[in-house]
């Protein structure tokens, strides 16, 4: 479960040595987009080191390799070995980008003796908004991310901070993710001085379903934990609900003139699960 | 010559040329404090990849140990890459 996930450019030992005191959920070290073509070596090995040396990684380690049709991606595989790395990011996501990296990874996976690698799916192209619920469906994939930038660029629209252009691509995924039992991420706000853009961005994501977002800058953290946390009121609420529901012991019962039931009882309980995991309580 | 890393801040340029004998310059920042690891830092990376007989300089901007011996292990492949 995440709540902020925060991009880091591969070679750039700068964001590297902080990765571990940032306040994200999860760290994407990034050898595609943010890494020159000539610079890809130097990026990986970076990473490489960092994982192998480095005492205190970050919560989790997510590796966003290069496209799985490019011939950089089987020397980013090989930075599996380190077995360092929680979930690996596949760009340009789509069925056969999936079916192409699962056979790899089946290869290295037996090669080397390592327990199945978990995949998050990054949304970024309108054949992969169609065909969401297929991917939405593998085995390894553990979350969906919308691509926004690309997305909108290959549709030829603008992002707004009020983003009803992403409306249909956000709520495709969210669907999926959670009829999947998976995590929907949000894209990333690009505006980076804008703080009160990224709220507004955050909000509307999280109003329709986003558990997760990333973050290209360890100033937006702070906020999307924030947004994407639950707040002390509904873990107070979480909490005397749950308390009430035991006393009681019924199937339905009112609780500050309200009727509490199973799927009231149920999002009480998620909210206390994420309290707990991000120690908020 | 064969070059990996910048010269930004926390990072460090290495620069590799074929010489006679293996000779290691260090030009860093916080040589005056870490002259000794970082000259350790490169003699283990050349000892671990067995690379002799070249000339190293560290231009270094506050690196920290495994950024130096990542830019030169990409470094001595750039070089191998082309002998």
């Amino acid at each position: 479960m995440f709540r902020s996930l925060l991009f880091v450019p591969g070679n750039n030992p700068s964001m590297l040595q902080n990765a571990d005191i940032f306040m994200s959920d999860a760290i994407i070290f990034d050898l595609e987009d943010s890494v020159n073509l000539d610079e890809k070596d130097n990026a990986r090995n970076l990473v490489e080191t960092y994982l192998l040396t480095t005492k205190e990684l970050p919560k989790a380690v997510v590796l966003r390799i290069n496209p799985v049709n490019s011939d950089l991606v089987d020397d980013d595989l090989k930075l599996l070995q380190t077995r360092k790395i929680d979930y690996l990011l596949l760009p340009k996501a789509n069925k056969i980008s999936l079916f192409v990296l699962d056979k790899i990874l089946k290869k290295i996976e037996n090669k080397i003796e390592l327990k199945p690698t978990k995949v998050i799916c990054l949304i970024e192209e309108t054949k992969s908004v169609i065909d969401i619920y297929e991917l939405a469906k593998h085995e390894r994939v553990e979350a969906l991310m919308l691509g926004a930038e690309d997305l909108t660029s290959e549709l030829e629209i603008n992002r707004t901070t009020e983003g009803k252009e992403l409306l249909y691509s956000r709520s495709r995924i969210i669907y999926a993710a959670i009829s999947n039992k998976l995590i929907p991420i949000d894209t990333p706000f690009t505006d980076i001085d804008n703080q009160d853009g990224l709220i507004q961005d955050c909000k509307n994501a999280l109003n329709l379903g986003m558990k997760a977002k990333t973050a290209i800058h360890p100033s937006q953290l702070e906020t999307i934990n924030e947004i994407f946390s639950p707040s002390q009121k509904a873990i107070k609420w979480a909490e005397a609900v749950l308390k009430k529901a035991k006393e009681l012991n019924k199937g339905a019962f009112q609780f500050e003139g309200k009727m509490i039931d199973r799927p009231v009882l149920e999002k009480a309980k998620k909210i206390i699960e994420k309290a707990k995991l991000f120690e908020l309580m | 010559m064969w070059q990996a890393g910048s010269k930004e801040s926390n990072d460090c340029l290495i620069t590799l040329k074929k010489s006679d004998k293996t000779k290691i310059k260090i030009d860093s920042i916080v040589g005056h404090l870490f002259h000794n690891q970082i000259l350790n830092a490169v003699k283990d990376t050349l000892k671990s990849d067995n690379i002799n007989n070249v000339e190293v300089l560290v231009e270094d901007k506050g690196a920290l140990d495994y950024t130096i011996r990542a830019r030169l292990k990409v470094a001595i492949k750039r070089m191998m890459k082309d002998v």
